[in-house]
């Protein structure tokens, strides 16, 4: 550690023998960050788990070049990924407040069928009709979030319970609505734009909204108050109270931020399967939960990215394409998804322990370089 | 001797049957350090939260530069320039010490509508970096998160963050319980340098050496009650223990 010997001299320098690790001016500290700003990028778990997905990427390239690596394939993938996304932008936000939102995937079913519903009783094919749907699935959405937002805020029930009790509401009263019958009259203006339309030769407008909805959401949460808060709640609810930060006000924005952001998967499901597809969300909240923990967000709050969120959606989205591909079963692609999720908490844990000791949080240290000395 | 920046007259707060505070009178003045020392239960944290806008008094009023106000809120104590530090510190863990200083006060760039306004972090981390050396405080990295640092620097943070905001009064409730030999220098170093801005400073402390090190004036607490107010330099250690004890009694308000 030459970094550590370098300090002490210059501290024996100005502070004389007797100072300790503690007394290190504030002009060093800056001096020594500037220095090592860039590779700080690569200590982020978010960027260990992307080297993780190009190398998954490169080995079915290499098996199957004619088939994987082959952009039309690539945009399937993205294509696939594109609904879980927006789901995961909400889900980000709340697993950084240390919540949970297993409800992603009813509201979704139930925002696509009132949508479905409301846009079958107007009638028509056009924008207009779709307009309204769009609105309507965004705040059935909202309404959902907002409900368990200020059941976790106000009433204090834990977040697990309530987002499984709307789980189990939502998707309960969207089989009462439709009487368990799947609704597939869509308006096809959805269905040939947003469902399988393409912007500047072949990128899915599915996948240009994903995008959009994602870029906002790493602004608002990295670069706003309402992000910072975010991030305060998850790390010390407490401390965030005391300094006047509207902790249950900021709760329910969060849940509604997931929940109207479900209704837009809703009306984007709707679109892209021209159908309510009740059935077909029984997954999507734990597999929405796993790509956010796989990115590096911390299940204990104060901790995660965007960035990291959409890459741990593209390791079981290339995974499950890439198994097809090269003709493995597919099934294995459940247990090699489980296994990055176990090793992508290990490596959590293991980061928050070290950070709690004070450590360095870097991974590669941890791993391959076992420092000898303390 | 000249008014009192905060004061307490008759303050009472009682938790069920447990009288915490019990017609008690308490006041701090401009450019003092003011120690507040008791025995466990003599109603420290009790009258600290109640100053600081943490805890509703019972009856009694409390009075600011002269005029008597209704404390409900921290931010109302804040917006006072009245600044505590606790004892947990209070501190985001996982944000870094700039994050920390401007929590719930970011410095905005104009932004639409307010909301979607970015944080200026340049001029944040510029005025941090100012009030960390100005206290002489060690802060390793402005960038770390905060949780990754040492009981020290965390306390120094906290108490940069206090001074930083308060223009009145600081709480400082045990900042030094945790700290070693140097790091409570610095601790009692910076409490000196901010009384000589002209900021009343409340020291609580259970260790008698800081409080006649530090202090001017000492108010000692027991069962609720001051015990006596005395000036530091005429009284001595023997004598503030046997006042929290009630082995003694002098000077009694």
């Amino acid at each position: 550690m030459s970094d550590d010997v370098r300090e002490d001299d210059i501290k024996k320098a100005e502070f004389g023998p007797e100072a300790g690790p503690e007394t290190i001016s504030i002009n060093m500290a800056v001096e020594r960050e500037s220095k090592s700003r860039v590779p700080r990028i690569f200590k982020a778990q978010a960027f260990q788990i992307f080297i993780v997905l190009i190398v998954i990427v490169i080995i079915f390239s290499i098996m199957a070049p004619n088939t994987f690596a082959q952009l039309s394939n690539l945009r399937l993938v993205v294509q696939n990924a594109s609904i879980l996304g927006v789901l995961g932008v909400g889900m980000t936000f709340i697993i950084i407040t240390s919540g949970i939102d297993l409800s992603v995937g009813s509201v979704l079913v139930f925002s696509g069928v009132v949508s479905a519903m409301v846009m079958r009783a107007v009638g028509g094919d056009g924008w207009g009709v779709a307009t309204i749907g769009i609105l309507v699935a965004i705040a059935s959405g909202l309404a959902w979030g907002i409900f368990n937002g200020l059941l976790i805020s106000k009433a204090k029930v834990p977040p697990l319970i309530v987002t499984l009790g709307s789980l189990g509401m939502a998707l309960g009263l969207a089989q009462i609505i439709t009487g368990g019958i799947d609704i597939r009259q869509v308006p096809s203006v959805l269905t040939s734009t947003i469902g399988y339309g393409n912007v500047l030769g072949g990128i899915p407008i599915i996948s240009v909204i994903a995008l959009v909805v994602i870029l906002i959401g790493a602004f608002v949460l990295h670069k706003t108050k309402f992000g910072l808060y975010t991030y305060a709640i998850g790390s010390s609810e407490e401390a965030a109270r005391r300094v006047g930060v509207k902790v249950d006000r900021h709760l329910i924005k969060v849940y509604g931020m997931s929940g109207a952001l479900a209704g837009v998967a809703g009306i984007l499901s709707l679109s892209q399967f021209s159908t309510t597809a009740i059935a077909g969300q029984s997954q999507t909240n734990l597999n929405v939960i796993a790509a956010v923990v796989i990115g590096g967000t911390s299940l204990f709050g104060g901790y995660g990215t965007i960035f990291g969120t959409v890459v741990g959606l593209f390791i079981p989205a290339v995974l499950q394409n890439g198994f097809v591909i090269t003709g493995v079963q597919p099934f294995w692609q459940q247990v090699a998804v489980g296994a990055v999720l176990i090793a992508a908490v290990y490596v959590d844990q293991v980061r928050r322990a070290s950070a709690a000791r004070g450590a360095s949080t870097s991974l590669w240290r941890h791993f391959f370089a076992r420092r000898k000395n303390t | 001797m000249s008014t009192p920046v905060l004061e307490a007259r008759g303050i009472s707060r009682a938790f069920g049957h447990v009288r915490a505070l019990d017609d008690l009178d308490f006041e701090v003045y401009p450019g003092e350090v003011t120690a507040l020392i008791g025995d466990n239960g003599a109603g420290k944290s009790t009258l600290v939260k109640a100053l600081s806008g943490n805890l509703a008094i019972d009856t009694g009023t409390i009075t600011f530069e002269g005029e008597e106000i209704q404390l409900t809120t921290p931010m109302q104590a804040s917006a006072l320039g009245i600044e505590t530090v606790h004892q947990d510190l209070a501190l985001a863990p996982h944000l870094d010490p700039v994050q920390n200083m401007y929590l719930g006060r970011e410095v905005m760039n104009k932004g639409i509508a307010g909301f979607f306004g970015t944080m200026n972090t340049k001029a944040m981390a510029k005025e941090s970096r100012r009030a960390f050396d100005e206290l002489g405080a060690t802060v390793r990295s402005l960038t770390s998160p905060v949780g990754s640092m040492s009981g020290g620097q965390r306390q120094a943070i906290a108490i940069a963050r206090a001074v930083h905001w308060a223009n009145k009064v600081v709480f400082l409730d045990e900042p030094t319980a945790a700290l070693g030999v140097r790091q409570t220098k610095n601790v009692l170093e910076t409490i000196r340098r901010v009384r000589d801005k002209g900021i009343a400073v409340v020291f609580i402390s259970h260790s008698m050496p800081h409080v006649m090190e530090v202090s001017d004036r000492i108010q000692v607490l027991r069962l609720g009650h001051r015990a006596a107010s005395l000036d530091a330099k005429d009284t001595n250690m023997e004598e503030l223990v046997g006042l929290m004890t009630g082995a003694s009694t002098r000077g009694a308000a």
